[in-house]
């Protein structure tokens, strides 16, 4: 009860601080603004790429084909082979009469000229259709299956989803280099602010030592004046998250450039996104005070 | 009884100046005692050890069975509640009252509104100033803000005051104030220690005098004077 007492005291405190210094107060509240809205814009961005990466790769096949001469044995150990090379989250065979049905079926040309096959001269290959479980390994997997015996050519994905997805990834870097640098200028400002503070009130301090009053809740007021500039500094970038996503989402229908290529529902996504940002904003705040706290109040 | 013991005590700056050297004292419950000496002779040294403002380089301080010099840095602030420190600039706070400045203290410990009505309000009766509460220190008399800052320091009911030249920037009506109340927390059954150069209140108030010289007690006699060898 008595800490409860102390702890409210100290929030009044830590509010006054705030607004008693308020043209100061109000620098690091924007710089947090900033630094969170850019985390948002991270943050969405990112969870988006991963989730479009992985529609992407729902249709991200291998395709490797069978030398035309292997026989069923050979088949068999291709398919054993298969089966060890890791990364892989189904493989399913093709037939070339299954292949040849399915050219038929698809245009009128090809049915003219594949009817008159037999069944041995079918020049298709057989194959397997190969799908893998990270999409970020693609490349490996398909060298490993092209090392397999008797198979003759892999193919995987188109080029357009290939590069798609290396650029949401260098995106996604650039991003959070920018992150990193805004949140270190951001705690660095608090840092100056929450030291100005202690400057202003060195003689209170100096008085609550004498009387007695313990390390811990001389430095409770400024590492909550931390928290409250936090606060203050996540609430604009959690309401443009809030309403801006829904605002996206509803202005594309969900979805950009194709079909394929779908944004996360706004809810509960926003809510979740938004404790991201609320949670960033504090513990930014509560870092940069309790090094002006360590720096400045010898203690 | 002796409820401060200090023993062989040694306090050399980093700068090398010894401000107390071997120094040996001992100050029972409930004592009222003038410590006096030539400026730069380690009165201020002295008391600074007993609230563990400094640390002694060598030697013992017994406070109440506590060796403060081995406190840690983090239980000093249990040391501190159970005294009182009051200084010649007051260390009022200017934008709080009167009653603000005193229950301050109080705020600090986590007491509830009621306790700290109580006691503030006790402590400013004790120093004759109830009626001056709502004042702001810039609206009181030096007097007055001394007994403020003296109300602050015995809020908590402190087995022992401390006071470095409480009256060093009074005017000697002032000063006989000042000494009055604190004559009357004496009463009470605090232990008062007073550090000071005002000849007059030492020799009116009939008190024990402890004097120092180059970090050492000369003389130490019970309902002493200022000696009249003493020049500053
Ligand atoms: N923090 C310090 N660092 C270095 N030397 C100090 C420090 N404080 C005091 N001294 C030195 O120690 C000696 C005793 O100082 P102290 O303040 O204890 O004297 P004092 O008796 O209180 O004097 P005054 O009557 O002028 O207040 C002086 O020589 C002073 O210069
Ligand atoms: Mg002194």
């Amino acid at each position: 009860m008595k800490n409860v007492r102390i702890l409210g005291r100290n929030f009044r405190d830590g509010f006054k601080n705030v607004f008693r210094n308020f043209s100061l107060s109000f620098a690091s509240i924007s710089c947090i603004t900033i630094t969170l809205l850019v985390v948002a814009v991270a943050l969405i961005g990112s969870l988006n790429v991963e989730n479009f990466t992985k529609l992407i790769s729902d249709d991200f096949t291998i395709v490797a084909f069978v030398k035309n001469d292997a026989s069923t044995e050979d088949e068999e150990k291709i398919e054993a082979k298969l089966n060890k090379i890791g990364n892989i989250e189904s493989i399913t065979f093709v037939s070339k009469a299954d292949t040849k049905k399915e050219m038929m079926e698809s245009s009128e040309t090809f049915k003219g000229i594949m009817s008159a096959w037999e069944e041995e001269e079918n020049p298709l290959s057989d194959a397997y259709q190969i799908k893998v479980k990270d999409i970020e390994k693609i490349e490996k997997t398909a060298e490993k299956v092209k090392n397999i015996d008797n198979i003759e050519i892999v193919k995987y994905g188109e080029g357009m989803v290939d590069s798609m997805v290396s650029i949401f990834d260098l995106i996604k870097k650039v991003l959070i280099v920018i992150v990193i640098a805004l949140v270190i200028v951001t705690a660095f400002l608090i840092v100056n602010t929450i030291k100005i503070t202690i400057f202003s009130r060195q003689k209170e301090i100096e008085i609550k030592r004498l009387v007695g009053a313990s390390n811990f809740s001389i430095k409770q007021p400024f590492v909550i004046e931390g928290l409250i500039i936090g606060l203050l500094g996540s609430i604009v970038p959690i309401i443009a998250t809030i309403y801006g996503y829904n605002y996206l989402y509803n202005y594309t229908g969900g979805v950009i450039f194709s079909q394929f290529i779908r944004l996360i529902k706004p809810f509960p996504f926003v809510f979740y996104a938004s404790v991201v940002l609320l949670v960033i904003g504090v513990v930014v705040g509560m870092i940069g005070s309790n090094r002006a706290v360590k720096k400045y109040l010898k203690i | 009884m002796d409820f401060i013991i200090l023993k062989d005590v040694t306090k050399t700056y980093p700068t090398g100046v010894t401000a107390v050297s071997g120094l040996d004292l001992t100050i029972k419950k409930g004592d009222f005692a003038f410590i006096i000496g030539a400026s730069g002779s380690g009165k201020s040294t002295l008391i600074k050890m007993l609230y563990r403002e400094e640390k002694p380089t060598s030697g013992e301080i017994l406070i109440g069975g506590v060796r403060v010099e081995k406190l840690k840095n983090r239980k000093v602030y249990k040391l501190r509640r159970k005294l009182g420190i009051v200084f010649q600039d007051f260390k009022l706070l200017p934008k709080l009252t009167a009653y603000e400045n005193v229950a301050f203290a109080l705020e600090m410990y986590g007491l509830t509104k009621d306790e700290i009505r109580d006691k503030t309000l006790k402590a400013l009766d004790l120093v004759g100033l109830k009626d001056k509460a709502k004042s702001f220190p810039d609206e009181l008399s030096g007097g007055e803000q001394q007994r403020v800052s003296i109300a602050r320091a015995i809020v908590n009911s402190p087995k022992l005051l401390i006071c470095d030249e409480p009256t060093g920037n009074l005017d000697p009506e002032m000063s006989m104030e000042v000494m009055k109340a604190l004559e009357v927390i004496n009463e009470l059954g605090t232990t008062i220690l007073v550090v000071t150069h005002d000849r007059d209140i030492v020799n009116k108030m009939k008190k024990r005098v402890i004097k120092l010289d180059q970090g050492r007690v000369v003389t130490d006699s019970e309902k002493g004077t200022y000696t009249v060898n003493e020049k500053r």
